[in-house]
């Protein structure tokens, strides 16, 4: 059912696991449905210089996941948030029908991840920021209080 | 590279066939191909061998051959019953009582009769999957014409207390008592008179015998309309060209399974308790699915939490392991299995699910196998997996545990 890209996604998964002091993290999908997808990401500029994911779910959805990392490397952020679902399974050859909506939900992981980043952040370059504002940043729980510290003005870049 | 070792562990779906049923067969395809209507001697040989298959499917259930209509296959059998009753009876009552754990064959057609004004009610199952006989007495009404709970689960191989609900059913008098024995019948002893039965479906591709064909059973007396018309094949209950190949193969895996079946039952336990207690103990976090005693020789059915089912079978696959899962994913639908649904399994702990049934061209060493290549198949997708991050953090919800029971297997 599955074709060999899919497979090979599958069985040997690019840049699995967590990172290190992450910039943005995005979960997807939920138990009831028997996927779900994390991302997190690393920025350096406005570029991604890191990705890494962890897939509970079925040889589509890890395979997806695999597939989203590798495309997303180097790739700045507005890139990364043009590249859709059904951008990572074409890329992939192709997935299944039925795995079409339930277990491709790579993408959205990512855009979780770059919309947790830019709201921890503002839309600034994290690495802009001093020390200490990263810090406070990271502690902030709420990401929705750190958004309205900074609010999406002056140099932000985001696309609506 | 070395080869691969094939370890085939999946009979309830369906079972190699037997070498000497295949042989028969061959006998049936190329010398006596007659058609077993037919008035000469290839016809009337071909009808000699379809009689001496229903005495040997007859003879596996303590029934006589008369008893039999051979369809072809399980399914078909279960529509037969189902349908065929709730037609022929429709002056009588329009009420069927079923439970929710049932094949689709069953669950489907009995829908499709609620549509056509049928009432139907869906028996629950306690958390090891079974029926309890005082819902069925609570559920049986003045309107009641038939009652079909198979004899044991395909999924969780739960055994029914299926006499003790055969007596419950014969004391309201009217209704029918239908049991699809499909997993069951060369599995393990069935007799229709024990089990106080009307109508008993079974199917050749699960006991060694070729696939598209399966038998219902009849009890003499019983009412029931066919549901193909076309000739007066099969005692008038299903018209058609019987399928001798099919019928004298499923004969004589009946009468296989018939000489052997307390072997059979000796060798499957074996095998299936050294999976049971070679895959819990290794692998933490790990629930046995099903009665821990009440079960099928054949059936493991396990679930493992913060891994998916399928993606536990494709890297089975990989190791030469044929198993299967309640998964949605595995079953083409959105949902996991309903069977687990039904016993109180949380969704994640019904996506983990594997389960591995055993048959007798398995061995000791196979288990063996299973039981050193599962766990780092485990850590592996574990250690890919966020929910079982979450576990480690120490911050992951703590909804996996099944209703109705207090802890995990955690070794």
């Amino acid at each position: 059912m599955y074709n060999e890209k899919v497979m090979e996604h599958f069985y040997n998964p690019k840049n699995v696991g967590e990172l290190k002091d992450p910039d943005g993290i995005g979960r997807v999908g939920n138990p009831t449905c028997g996927d779900i997808m994390q991302i997190a990401i690393k920025v350096k500029g406005d570029r991604i210089a890191d990705v890494k994911f962890q897939t509970f779910g079925c040889g589509a959805a890890i395979a997806t996941s695999s597939m989203v990392t590798e495309m997303v490397k180097g790739k700045t952020l507005d890139e990364a948030q043009e590249i859709s679902n059904r951008a990572v399974a074409d890329a992939l050859g192709g997935l299944p029908p039925n795995k079409m909506h339930c277990s491709n939900l790579a993408a959205d992981a990512l855009h979780e991840a770059i919309k947790d980043y830019r709201a921890k952040y503002g839309g600034t370059d994290r690495n802009a920021a001093t020390q200490a504002q990263v810090q406070a940043a990271g502690e902030t729980a709420a990401s929705t209080a750190a958004a309205s510290d900074k609010p999406m003005s002056g140099e932000g870049k985001d696309k609506h | 590279m070395a080869e691969t070792r094939r370890v085939y562990l999946d009979h309830a779906a369906t079972t190699p066939v037997h070498p000497e049923v295949v042989k028969i067969m061959d006998y049936y395809m190329l010398e006596a191909f007659g058609n077993p209507s037919s008035i000469h001697s290839l016809g009337r040989e071909a009808r000699k061998g379809v009689e001496e298959a229903r005495e040997q499917v007859a003879a596996l259930m303590g029934a006589t051959a008369n008893e039999i209509v051979f369809t072809a296959g399980g399914t078909e059998a279960d529509n037969l019953a189902i349908q065929g009753v709730a037609y022929g009876r429709r002056d009588v009552g329009n009420h069927i009582i079923t439970s929710a754990i049932e094949h689709h064959a069953i669950l489907h057609t009995c829908q499709h009769l609620e549509k056509e004004g049928y009432k139907v009610t869906y028996l629950p199952v306690d958390k090891h999957g079974m029926v309890d006989p005082d819902d069925v007495k609570k559920a049986l009404t003045p309107q009641t014409i038939l009652v079909t709970i198979m004899a044991a689960n395909n999924e969780v191989g739960t055994i029914q207390p299926s006499a003790v609900i055969g007596r419950v059913v014969k004391e309201h008098g009217q209704a029918y008592y239908h049991m699809d024995a499909v997993q069951t019948y060369g599995n393990w002893p069935v007799n229709v008179n024990d089990l106080h039965v009307d109508l008993l479906t079974v199917s050749s591709h699960k006991i060694y015998g070729p696939k598209g064909v399966g038998a219902l059973y009849l009890r003499k007396g019983v009412k029931l309309v066919p549901i193909v018309f076309g000739g007066s094949h099969e005692r008038k209950r299903r018209a058609g060209t019987e399928n001798v190949p099919g019928i004298v193969g499923f004969g004589k895996a009946a009468e296989i399974a018939r000489e052997t079946l307390d072997q059979r039952i000796a060798h499957n336990t074996a095998l299936r308790d050294r999976l049971i207690s070679g895959l819990l103990s290794p692998i933490d976090y790990a629930h046995l699915n099903g009665h821990p005693t009440q079960r099928l020789p054949n059936n493991v059915n396990i679930s493992i939490e913060f891994v998916e089912g399928e993606s536990m079978l494709l890297n089975l696959d990989m190791k030469g392991i044929a198993a299967s899962s309640g998964s949605a994913c595995t079953s083409g639908s959105l949902e996991p299995s309903h069977v687990l649904l039904a016993m109180g399994l949380p969704h994640e702990l019904a996506h983990g699910s594997l389960r591995m049934t055993v048959g007798t061209d398995n061995n000791m060493e196979d288990m063996e196998h299973v039981i050193a290549t599962l766990p780092d198949i485990v850590r592996r997708l574990r250690q890919m997996s966020p929910l079982y991050a979450d576990k480690i953090k120490g911050h992951a919800a703590a909804p996996l545990t099944p209703a109705g029971e207090e802890h995990p297997h955690d070794v």
